[in-house]
């Protein structure tokens, strides 16, 4: 039933721009795959390609080996979840889930049947005969998912499906999709700019900015072998220190400009003197005797963290960073620090990053950009 | 080549037959109508001769003058009328303030010449109202002929429209505006002048453009009071009644030249609120005060005069149809013989009425919703042209509407000329705008994704129309299509240009009656006409369950 999903050197233009120029990309039977990035970098635009709303400019996508391009939406067998829910207003919960189902003009018995079971996954079999304008947001989701589902689609979009909820309920409903699309085991292609919500809930991360694929992979991966200097700020909080590459003899360093070194063990090629990037997220530094000397800028407090902001010598610095940030684990913390004290931070050489000095490749072995 | 072919959809045929309804129905005939106005009578050469000599005799470009002022008259008195009454049955309390719009709808509606009609029962030479005050104060009561008879009409007929825009203005306004306003120290009238009053301005404007048109092409009014204040609409009519078996040229150009002044005042009108549009939406609407002492009196008193003054009319004819009659004369006492002379020699009219009007409502609603859907969700240049296309019908006076039918179905290949068709067409051009108007409104509330949710449960685009928008777009319909139905049932200016003795309707039928001095007939008609529309308005508040219809 459920299909994989080859998008190959697919180009998306309106008139003369162009927003997505060749992007490829292969999300595997059953998998939750899910495209993150900035606000307006084209996740919507490619979803609705695959949805078959969007024309496509160039190349092509298949679903297994059928090339859909030129199939009408109606006929691609898709699920789809919409940001706004799009639940049918004049037709009760129930009717909304059956749509679908007629239209494949299943037998009555069957259909009751099947529609009787997804609304029970979803949990809304009590409000099965309300008109869905007396639902609140979280449970007009639950209806849009089990009217997506209950379809047995080939493949489930969904487009930021929780970003009209609050906080709380967004969480909940992360784990409920989750677990449906557990139990159905159906190719989902996901889409959100909250990076939290993508790392919870998916098997692989696309992430994207301005129409082109910068890593794909899994969240752990991701977050602690990003790609590109791109990946490593948009997904969490990296400080970027210049550096420079030293060998001697067997050993490799990345030299920071105040001369502080750290042998490293995990480079890839690199050539004597090549200046890089160092990434160094908050929670790889350490309070040590020796290291990196910085002062704290500012200070707050966030319950198992303390959160603090770094004033460095700005020739240590990669220029225009939004700040530097130290976060102390206060479960191992042995003081806290005041505004304007002097402190020696050490990176984790095991987890800090090495990117080239554009910041376009991770030096790191065996880093994949599409994995 | 493959895209090609798929893009033939039903969308794509959707979009060619509305491009050919218009071209063949309103471009066309207008074309015919250009050309025409400059044919030479006799030769049928090109010639520039019908333009001038109507700039050359004072009788006819006096009528131009006079239809001008009169509409501009007409629209600053409605204006002022209408926006007031709007203010003070929105800002405070008034009793019984439901029957009072319910009222003014009701006048709003009936025929125009009805209420002209009734005045000439009232004021008239020989009016209840004239002989009463004249015995009262041996004065001469000012005329209800002329230039303060159309007046007094078409200003009773009209405000109602800029009530309807601009109560529903403000309605719109959130009263946190004021407030805001208030804490500001702002107070009392500069309040009005300075939030209120700009806030409703781009609404005051297109009202205002209504009335004009609506003044500017009524015909039945001035022909029935008018008398020697000759206004263009009833020049066109009578000049090209009396052009008949010629190819009605003259008509023809005085027809040309309005249709280019009513597109002038349209496009600078457009130019005027584009240049300044916004939109409102109001979460917590203005609170009704309640006034006190002589300030609340004098309110209600002058809101229930101009309502009364309103209703008169129709009061009138309700009353004079129950009059006793013989033959044309009117004799002491009460009786039925009016409606019983209606269905003995009338009834053809009151079946054609409702059998063209229901025939041209099913098309209107029909047109209307899937054009309002390609106009809206399938932009591009042709429907873009077509967009602009269905405004046209707004400010083409129905006579000229008339004239433009005839004279481009009176030939071969499409002979049209006399048949019930030539009627339901242009019962169909003139009122679909309403209903249109009323659908692309809804269709933009309608969030594209409900439709794109449906396709890709697997039903095609036209099944995702008829099974999910279209449905959900009923009720913006229905408030549309009942005005079409109501002005449908109570069309006279193109009308009475193209009927034949088989083809009458109530409202020409009315007409004639009056012209024929036989009131009584006539206001049996008329009551009969009102009652149905009153029908249908309260049977439309029934069934949408508010009391708003979109204008
Ligand atoms: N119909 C359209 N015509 C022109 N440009 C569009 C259209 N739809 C989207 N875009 C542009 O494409 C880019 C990507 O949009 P979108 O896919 O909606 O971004 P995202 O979903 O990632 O926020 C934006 O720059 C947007 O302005
Ligand atoms: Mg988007």
């Amino acid at each position: 039933m459920s299909v994989a999903i080859h998008i190959e050197h697919v180009v998306k233009r309106y008139d003369q721009t162009t927003i997505i120029p060749d992007l490829s990309a292969d999300i595997q039977n059953g998998e939750f795959f899910t495209l993150l990035g900035p606000s307006g970098c084209g996740k919507t635009t490619l979803l609705r390609m695959i949805a078959g709303f969007n024309s496509i400019e160039g190349g092509q996508i298949k679903f297994d080996a059928l090339v859909i391009n030129d199939i009408p939406t109606h006929k691609r067998n898709i699920g789809m979840v919409f940001q706004n829910y799009a639940i049918f207003p004049h037709l009760t919960v129930r009717e909304n889930v059956e749509y679908g189902l007629k239209l494949r003009r299943l037998d009555k018995a069957a259909m009751r049947q099947k529609v009787d079971d997804i609304l029970r996954v979803v949990k809304i079999e009590e409000y099965q005969d309300r008109l869905p304008e007396r639902l609140s947001g979280g449970q007009q989701q639950r209806v849009a998912l089990a009217r997506a589902i209950v379809i047995h689609p080939s493949v489930l979009l969904m487009d930021e499906p929780l970003s009209n909820l609050d906080a709380k309920l967004r969480v909940e409903m992360r784990g409920a999709i989750r677990e449906v699309q557990n139990q159905v085991g159906i190719t989902t292609v996901y889409v959100t700019h909250d990076q939290e919500e993508a790392l919870a809930i998916s098997d692989r991360i696309a992430v994207m900015q301005a129409g082109v694929i910068h890593q794909i992979g899994k969240p752990h991966a991701i977050y602690t072998r990003p790609y590109n200097g791109f990946v490593s700020t948009f997904i969490g909080h990296s400080n970027l220190f210049r550096g420079r590459i030293k060998i001697a003899g067997s050993e490799k360093y990345v030299v920071f400009q105040d001369g502080y070194q750290v042998e490293m063990d995990n480079l890839g090629p690199v050539a004597d003197g090549q200046e890089v990037v160092v990434a160094v997220r908050p929670e790889e530094f350490s309070v040590q005797e020796t290291g990196l000397s910085c002062r704290i800028h500012s200070r707050v407090f966030l319950g198992k963290y303390v959160n603090y902001t770094l004033t460095f010598a700005p020739d240590m610095l990669v220029p225009n960073q939004p700040a530097i940030e130290f976060s102390q684990d206060l479960g191992h913390a042995e003081k806290i620090f005041e505004l304007g004290d002097s402190v020696t931070l050490r990176p984790n050489k095991a987890k800090i990053n090495v990117f080239t000095a554009d910041q376009s490749a991770n030096l790191i072995k065996d880093v994949k950009q599409y994995a | 080549m493959r895209k090609r072919l798929l893009n033939w959809d039903f969308w794509t045929l959707v979009t060619v037959l509305a491009a050919a309804v218009f071209g063949l129905f309103l471009i066309y005939p207008l074309f015919s109508l250009f050309a025409s106005s400059f044919q030479d009578p006799a030769t049928g050469s090109f010639t520039m001769k019908n333009f001038i000599r109507f700039v050359e005799r004072k009788y006819y470009y006096q009528s131009l003058i006079n239809s001008m002022w009169v509409t501009t008259c007409v629209t600053l008195l409605s204006i002022i009328i209408g926006t007031a009454l709007a203010y003070f049955m929105t800002a405070f309390k008034v009793k019984a303030k439901g029957s009072v719009e319910i009222l003014v709808i009701i006048s709003m509606l009936s025929p125009p010449f009805i209420g002209a009609y009734s005045w000439v029962l009232l004021g008239g030479r020989s009016g209840v109202l004239t002989r009463f005050l004249s015995d009262l104060f041996q004065t001469e009561w000012p005329s209800i002929y002329g230039f303060s008879g159309i007046l007094l009409v078409l200003t009773l007929k009209l405000y109602p429209f800029i009530y309807l825009y601009v109560a529903g203005a403000l309605k719109k306004i959130d009263a946190s505006l004021i407030e805001a306003a208030e804490s500001l120290g702002c107070s009392g009238l500069k309040k009005v002048a300075t939030v209120i009053m700009p806030l409703i301005m781009p609404t005051v404007f297109a009202g205002g453009l209504m009335v004009f048109m609506n003044a500017l092409a009524d015909f039945g009014t001035p022909m029935l009071i008018g008398e020697g204040f000759n206004v263009m609409p009833v020049m066109i009519y009578s000049e090209f009644i009396n052009e008949v078996g010629g190819q009605a040229n003259f008509a023809a150009a005085m027809a040309a030249m309005m249709v280019m002044i009513t597109s002038a005042i349209f496009l600078l009108q457009k130019y005027a609120v584009n240049k300044k549009s916004f939109t409102m939406s109001s979460l917590r609407p203005l609170q009704a005060k309640q006034l006190t002492g002589w300030k609340n009196i004098v309110m209600h008193a002058g809101i229930y005069l101009l309502v009364l003054v309103s209703v008169i009319p129709q009061l009138t004819v309700t009353y004079t149809s129950f009059l006793k009659t013989s033959g044309q004369i009117f004799v002491p006492g009460f009786s039925l013989n009016s409606y019983i002379t209606v269905f003995d020699n009338l009834a053809l009219a009151i079946t054609n009425t409702y059998a063209y009007s229901f025939i041209a409502i099913l098309a209107i609603v029909l047109l209307g919703m899937l054009v309002a859907y390609i106009t809206t969700r399938r932009r591009n240049w042709l429907t873009n042209i077509i967009d602009t296309l269905t405004m046209f019908p707004y400010i083409i006076p129905g006579s000229v509407l008339g004239i433009t039918l005839l004279l481009a179905f009176n030939d071969e290949p499409l002979i049209l000329s006399g048949t019930a068709t030539i009627i339901i067409v242009s019962l169909v051009i003139r009122r679909l705008p309403y209903t249109l108007r009323s659908s692309s409104a809804i269709l933009y509330q309608i969030s594209p994704s409900v439709e794109e949710a449906s396709i890709s449960l697997g039903a095609s685009p036209l099944k995702t129309f008829f099974k999910i928008t279209a449905v959900m777009m009923i009720p913006g319909v229905l408030s549309g299509a009942i005005l079409s139905w109501i002005t449908c049932i109570n069309e006279l200016s193109s009308s009475v240009i193209l009927y034949t003795g088989g083809t009458r309707t109530m409202a020409v039928a009315i007409y004639t009656e009056v012209i024929r001095a036989s009131y009584g007939t006539a206001a049996a008609l008329s009551t009969i006409l009102t009652l149905t529309t009153v029908l249908a308005l309260l049977l439309f508040f029934k069934v949408s369950g508010s009391k708003d219809i979109s204008l």
